[in-house]
């Protein structure tokens, strides 16, 4: 019992055990996944973090320990998005010809996505530290956290919101578009990476290359576009 | 495929001198994607034999994007207290906004799309 303790405490101290997990929840989230058809509401990151989230709390482990091994894939997000330039450049033409329309969108959308947020919680009365939490929450997480502390307000909570806004987008945005009877992928891969980044990005990759491309290029331009309109948002609000 | 990596994280680091250098908010990543866009441009305008399979890591990293979110994504199930007082307007906000954000955006770029014949 003593060896097996020591066994245990030797493992959960190093990154191997961590990593493991992650990529085995991983792995059995996508097959089930791939299982349902793609299926929205069988979404990898959610099902992935619900699994890895089980266990920790199981073991009684904290997040600093895990992050540990996690690190190496939490790393990949930065060439990852580096890697947007290949779906990019192969659909460059299409990109180009949709250049006015991602305008277009990219500044109602990004308007409404703060506006909207910042009147629901201020409508019910929240502390003026959560409507300032909240601003940023379609923009992809660095981002919105480096604006809302500008903005004074906590970017942990903003971090939280901003996985929160990702994972809903992605379980919304199929049945919501097929229900508006859009089949313009590329409308549609612009409006989810606008609204919830990166998450949502995966999301459309998963559905359609061309959804994916312009998803990319949305997650870029909001976070531009954001870190413009929220301290005007929250300026006129104040 | 570590080829390609190496291409990937040399664009990644001349993105983030780029932004830290000029001090821009903007993640250095994304200069690192503009970067990578100039790769594939010398790729196809002079095909130098170096940079010919310069696509499988990341093909590989984007087929499995979702994976990279799951980190992050076990951060707020640690953090899900910071919600416990304001739960309710946080969750009927973020549903509301979300969905709202992307049925504007859709209809926006299909208007604007179809006004100028794109």
């Amino acid at each position: 019992m003593r060896e097996d303790f020591a066994l245990w405490v030797y493992l959960t101290q190093g990154p191997l055990l961590w990593l493991t997990v992650t990529l085995g929840a991983y792995a059995v989230a996508d097959w089930l996944s791939l299982r349902a058809g793609r299926h929205p509401l069988v979404n990898p990151v959610l099902l992935s973090v619900v699994l890895v989230g089980g266990v920790l709390v199981a073991s009684g482990t904290g997040y600093a320990t895990y992050f540990e091994g996690a690190q190496f894939i939490h790393f990949l997000l930065g060439p990852a998005t580096v890697a947007l330039a290949l779906p990019l450049w192969e659909h460059r033409a299409l990109v180009a010809k949709s250049a006015l329309p991602m305008l277009a969108a990219l500044v109602a959308g990004s308007v409404v996505a703060a506006v909207s947020a910042v009147a629901v919680v201020w409508a019910f009365g929240a502390p003026e530290g959560v409507v300032v939490a909240i601003a940023p929450k379609s923009v992809t997480a660095g981002v919105a956290m480096s604006i809302t502390e500008a903005q004074g307000g906590d970017p942990a909570l903003t971090a939280v919101l901003v996985i929160l806004t990702g994972i809903i987008g992605a379980l919304v945005v199929t049945p919501l578009m097929n229900a508006l009877g859009i089949r313009d992928y590329r409308a549609r891969g612009f409006a989810v990476g606008l609204a919830s980044h990166g998450i949502g990005t995966a999301r459309a990759f998963q559905v359609d290359p061309v959804a994916g491309t312009f998803a990319g290029i949305a997650i870029g331009l909001n976070a531009v576009m954001t870190a413009v309109v929220v301290p005007v948002v929250l300026g006129v609000m104040r | 495929m570590i080829g390609s990596l190496a291409v990937i994280l040399g664009c990644q680091l001349l993105g983030e001198v780029v932004a830290r250098g000029l001090g821009l908010p903007v993640p250095g990543p994304v200069f690192g994607m503009a970067a990578m866009v100039g790769v594939l441009w010398l790729r196809d305008r002079f095909a130098p034999p170096v940079l010919a399979g310069v696509e499988p890591a990341g093909r590989f990293l984007l087929a499995h994007l979702s994976l990279l979110f799951v980190p992050a994504g076990v951060g707020v199930v640690g953090n899900l207290d910071m919600l416990a007082a304001e739960w309710l307007p946080l969750a009927v906000a973020l549903m509301v906004s979300t969905v709202l954000t992307l049925v504007v955006s859709v209809v926006t770029f299909r208007l604007v799309a179809r006004m100028v014949g794109a």
